[in-house]
Formats: C-alpha cells, structure tokens, sequence
C-alpha cells in the first residue's frame, strides 16, 4: 500500500475497533437487563403466595395474612384519572401554544426555559408545594384532589416538552402547504400538527402518567394516611396509593408485610407496564391512521 | 396572444428578512391569463418574490414587506385584508412535492374542507385529479396514502390540491425540479392548458422550459449586497432572442458567473 497515496486504510484496525465498541455496547446493556431481571424475580419469590384475590379485594389491616391493598389501588385509579383530565388538555394546550402561536420573544423563552427546570425538580418539592398550596391554602384537604393537582403540576413539565417535541417533528412543508391553501392557524393545527404529532404526544404523556403513577414521595407529603378502609367515592375524599401502601408495608418489622410489599409491587408494576403498552397499542394505531 | 389585463402587480416591493434586505424596488405586471416565468441565479430572490404574491413570508419569522402588490388593484398587503383569503384565491405549488401524510382523496379534498366548501367534494377531487393529468394513475387507489406516489404523481397531487381550490392565480415555484423529462413535459402541457384559465407565475432554473411555457419572463438577478432586483422583464421571445440588458443576455446564453 505504500504506493504514495494518503490514504492508510487500516482496514483491520478499523474493524477489529469497530468490534470491540459493539461488543462493549452489548455488555452496557446486559448490565441494566440483568439487574432489572434479578430485581422482578426476588419480588416475585417474595409474593408467591401473597398476591391472590383476598389481597386485591381486601383493605389494609393489622394481620398481614388478612391486609390487602383494595383501597390503595382505587385511590391510584382515581388521582390517574383526574390527573389525565387536567394535565392532558393544559399541557398539550400549552405546547400547541408555545410551538405554534407564540411568537418568538424573550418571553416566550423565558417560559421555556422554567418549564425545563421544573421538569428537573425534585418530586418531593411538588409534593411540599401541593401541600401548602391545595392542602392548606385551597383548603382542599388531603383528598384526591389535592392530590391530583399534585401530580397534574408534576407531570405538566414533562408532557409540555414530550408534546413539544412531537409537534416540532411535524415537517414544517406540511404547515406551509396548508396554508397556502387558505387554512387558518387554528385549521394547520387542528387538520395537520395534531394528526401527525398525536403518537408522539401520547407515548410521551402516558409515560409521563406512569412516572407519576409510581411516586410515594409527593403523595406522602398530601395523603399522609395509609390505614384506609374505604374506597374514595368523590374527590373530596382522602385517598392513599399504591406506593405509599408498599411503602408502609417495606417499613413494618414483622416478615408478613415485607411479603405484601412485594406483591403490592407486582399491582403496581402491572398497572404501569397496561399504561405502557396502551401507549404503544395507541402510538400504532395513529401512526397507522396517519399514513394511510 | 398579448393581453393585457393585469391580474397581478408589484409596485416598488421590497422585502426584509430580519436585517437582510431580500428584494429591492421590483415592479412588474403580471397579466392574466398568461405564463409569466422568473428566472435568474440561485439565490437571487425568485422564491421570495413569489411568497410575496401569496403572503406566505408572513410565515416566515422576522420578514417583513414594503411597497404593493395589487391584485385585481387591490393591494393584498393593506392592513383589512386577510391572508388566509390570499392564500386560498392565489394558489401555490412548492419546489418540492409536499402532499400532506393522508389519502389522495383527503389531500385534494384538504383545501374545500378547511374553505367550508358544501358542493360535491368527490366531483371536485375527481376534476381536479383529471385537471392535473393524474385521475387515470390514482382513481383505483385514492384512498391509498399519497406517500406511496412517485415524485412526478406527488407534485401532480399538489399541483390538483392547489386546483382543487380554483384559485385565480397560481404560483409555481420550480415544479419540476425533482422530476424526470417525461412528467416534465407533462407538467409543461398541464400549465400550457391551465393558463387558459388560470393566471401561472413559475419559477424556473431551466431556459428552454421557460422559453417553451411562458408567455411573459422576468430575469432577477442579486446586486452588491445581495438583495434581489428585476433586471429585465418583458414578452418571452423578445427576453429570449433579443435581450436589452447585457446581462440578461449573458445569462441566457450561459456566459453568466
Ligand atoms: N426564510 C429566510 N430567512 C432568511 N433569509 C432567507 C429566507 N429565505 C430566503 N432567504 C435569503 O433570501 C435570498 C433569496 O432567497 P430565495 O430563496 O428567494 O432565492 P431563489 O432565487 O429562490 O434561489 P434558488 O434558485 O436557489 O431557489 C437568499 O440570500 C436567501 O439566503
Ligand atoms: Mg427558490
């Protein structure tokens, strides 16, 4: 090869490099897979024979053999759902806006630039917040509402910039060839963002849901309580929640709560992954809509 | 052949991009009826003139316009006219295809729905399919994505979205530079026939296409500070056989640069 070009192929070095990076990049993941893996199967050893219909449909209780998580799980149920209800419409609203009206200006990035810090407090800071502000300034008390108005300020930061996202990976040409059809700002948004960043705005939203779903830090600061022994019927209701009832049961002495633990954390962790998969079953069926 | 009835007019416009002037003192008429071609090196603000006859740089973040642009004398730039009704009487087909993500029925059918048209939206489509020189490849799949088109078949759906709307004018910005010769001629014919009815403005890079389609030419070109002006403007076989400025000339007979 020495025949004066400026080219060294190294051809060899260059692949023998190229395998040793891939095969450390498969080690890197091995290590999270393997770890995830030993952790789900000791919870799993841990509940077998724990989680079973009595522990589903039962309320808490002193004996471990009769406590069950019934009042925890619909208290998750509930502060979801309202959560969804008001962080969906504001934080979508917002990045619609922030993307497609506000005009570029010192504000508009100053607006950015807080909501990217909030996403990066520290969910016990949301949950003190909730308490002084729902709790006790709104007199909302430790209900459900308080609650989800906890979770809504949570996940707002982080549904904006995912929203945010999938709006600006709509191709600007589609914009521009709706208006030039004589669409309205409000027809570009509705007919052509949307439509086309609706996948993206739900992954990012559900996993928003399912970050605030597994959260015991800002709903111990609200709810506080973890003997309940009735379902929430309003949102005036108090309320406890999956992670705080886990929580309670991780930190009692006797061996037959550390059992329940463990099977509360299987509930849970299949309440997250149904979140999850729905985001991609609905991902799927929009992408599929859209390109047709 | 000649006609005279104006249907388009800048007067004096110049155009902003932030501090960057983009053009500078261009009057021309653009008469109905008729192609009138813009050409000119890259660069020199063709583009931009066209977006000024549509107001889509008000799109654009930081531009801004002086002078007029009368269309039926009335100047679309006055503070009581609304864009959005530009837009939808002066059409515009863009330099590279951009069919929406949806069926070719719903892309034809994207500009009646959002102008609130109530008539037979499929007779519409189907005239303006036909209009474009396309209902024969697609009327088996127009519920088919329009991403599946060829490059050629997706201009031509734009090119039926833009009809679908019945604009007045229609403007063109290089239509076929992503096109092989075949659905180039195609194209040519289907402006050719459009002009019947239709007032076309296209922007082009190549000569013998603007030599062949267009009735009227203008020849921009960047001065120092490299802000667009019109240089020649007049009928296309005088520009093209018998150019008075010395650099349309030169640019014509490619010993521009
Ligand atoms: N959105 C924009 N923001 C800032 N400057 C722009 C913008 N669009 C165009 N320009 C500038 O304006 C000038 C004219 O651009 P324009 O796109 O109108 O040229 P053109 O004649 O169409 O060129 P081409 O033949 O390469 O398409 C160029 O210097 C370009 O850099
Ligand atoms: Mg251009």
């Amino acid at each position: 090869m020495k025949n004066g070009s400026a080219f060294q192929r190294h051809l060899r070095v260059r692949q023998i490099t190229g395998y040793i990076n891939g095969t450390l990049f498969f080690l890197a993941t091995l290590t999270g897979i393997i770890v995830l893996i030993v952790l789900i199967a000791d919870v799993f050893k841990d509940s077998v024979g724990w989680l079973d219909w009595q522990f589903i449909t039962s309320y808490p209780s002193r004996k471990p053999q009769e406590a069950g998580l019934l009042s925890a799980m619909f208290g998750t149920l509930w502060v979801m759902a309202l959560t969804a209800l008001f962080s969906f419409p504001v934080g979508i609203g917002t990045a619609i806006y922030l993307e497609e009206y506000a005009p570029d200006s010192r504000l508009r990035r100053l607006i950015q630039t807080n909501i990217n810090n909030l996403a990066g407090v520290p969910s016990i800071v949301y949950g003190l917040l909730g308490l002084a502000l729902f709790v006790q300034a709104l007199s909302l008390g430790r209900s459900v509402l308080a609650g989800a108005l906890t979770l809504t300020l949570m996940s707002l930061p982080v549904i904006i910039i995912a929203a945010q996202e999938a709006i600006r990976s709509v191709p600007e040409s589609y914009r521009l060839g709706a208006f030039a059809l004589g669409s309205t700002r409000w027809q570009v948004v509705r007919h052509i963002v949307l439509p086309n960043a609706v996948p993206g705005i739900l992954t990012g939203t559900i996993l928003a849901m399912s970050r605030a779903i597994g959260e015991a830090a800002p709903m111990i600061a609200i709810s506080a309580l973890v003997y309940l022994t009735f379902i929430p019927v309003s949102p005036m209701d108090r309320f406890t929640v999956l992670p705080i009832q886990i929580f309670n049961w991780v930190s009692r002495p006797q061996e037959g709560f550390w059992h329940l633990a463990a099977a509360g954390i299987i509930v849970l962790l299949f309440v997250l992954l149904t979140m999850n998969a729905a985001a991609i079953v609905l991902r799927n069926r929009f992408q599929k809509r859209t390109e047709e | 052949m000649v006609n005279n009835v104006a249907r388009l007019e800048a007067k004096s416009l110049e155009l902003w991009y932030g501090k960057f002037q983009a053009l500078r003192g261009i009057s021309l008429v653009i008469p109905q009826n008729q192609v009138t071609a813009i050409i000119g090196p890259s660069g020199c603000g063709k583009s931009s003139l066209l977006r000024c006859f549509n107001r889509m740089n008000d799109l654009i973040p930081g531009s801004s316009v002086k002078g007029q642009v009368l269309f039926d004398g009335r100047n679309i730039y006055a503070a009581n006219i609304d864009p959005t009704e530009v837009r939808y009487r002066i059409g515009m087909v863009f330099q590279k295809p951009n069919p929406f993500p949806k069926t070719i029925f719903e892309n034809v059918a994207f500009g009646p729905r959002v102008n609130s048209f109530i008539g037979d939206l499929e007779e519409i489509v189907e005239r303006a399919l036909h209009r474009a020189a396309l209902w024969d490849e697609v009327k088996d799949r127009l519920y088919k994505s329009a991403m599946q088109l060829s490059g050629g078949q997706q201009q031509r759906l734009c090119i039926a979205r833009a009809l679908a709307l019945e604009p007045e004018v229609i403007l063109m910005d290089e239509p076929c530079s992503a096109l092989d010769p075949v659905a180039t001629l195609k194209i040519e014919d289907l402006m050719k026939s459009l002009a019947e009815n239709y007032t076309i403005v296209i922007v082009t890079h190549n000569m013998q296409q603007a030599a062949r389609v267009s009735d009227m030419a203008a020849f921009m070109m960047m001065e120092e500070d490299r802000a667009g002006v019109l240089v020649e403007y007049g009928s296309t076989s005088k520009l093209f056989t018998n150019p008075k400025d010395k650099r349309t000339e030169d640019y014509i007979t490619g010993r521009f640069g």
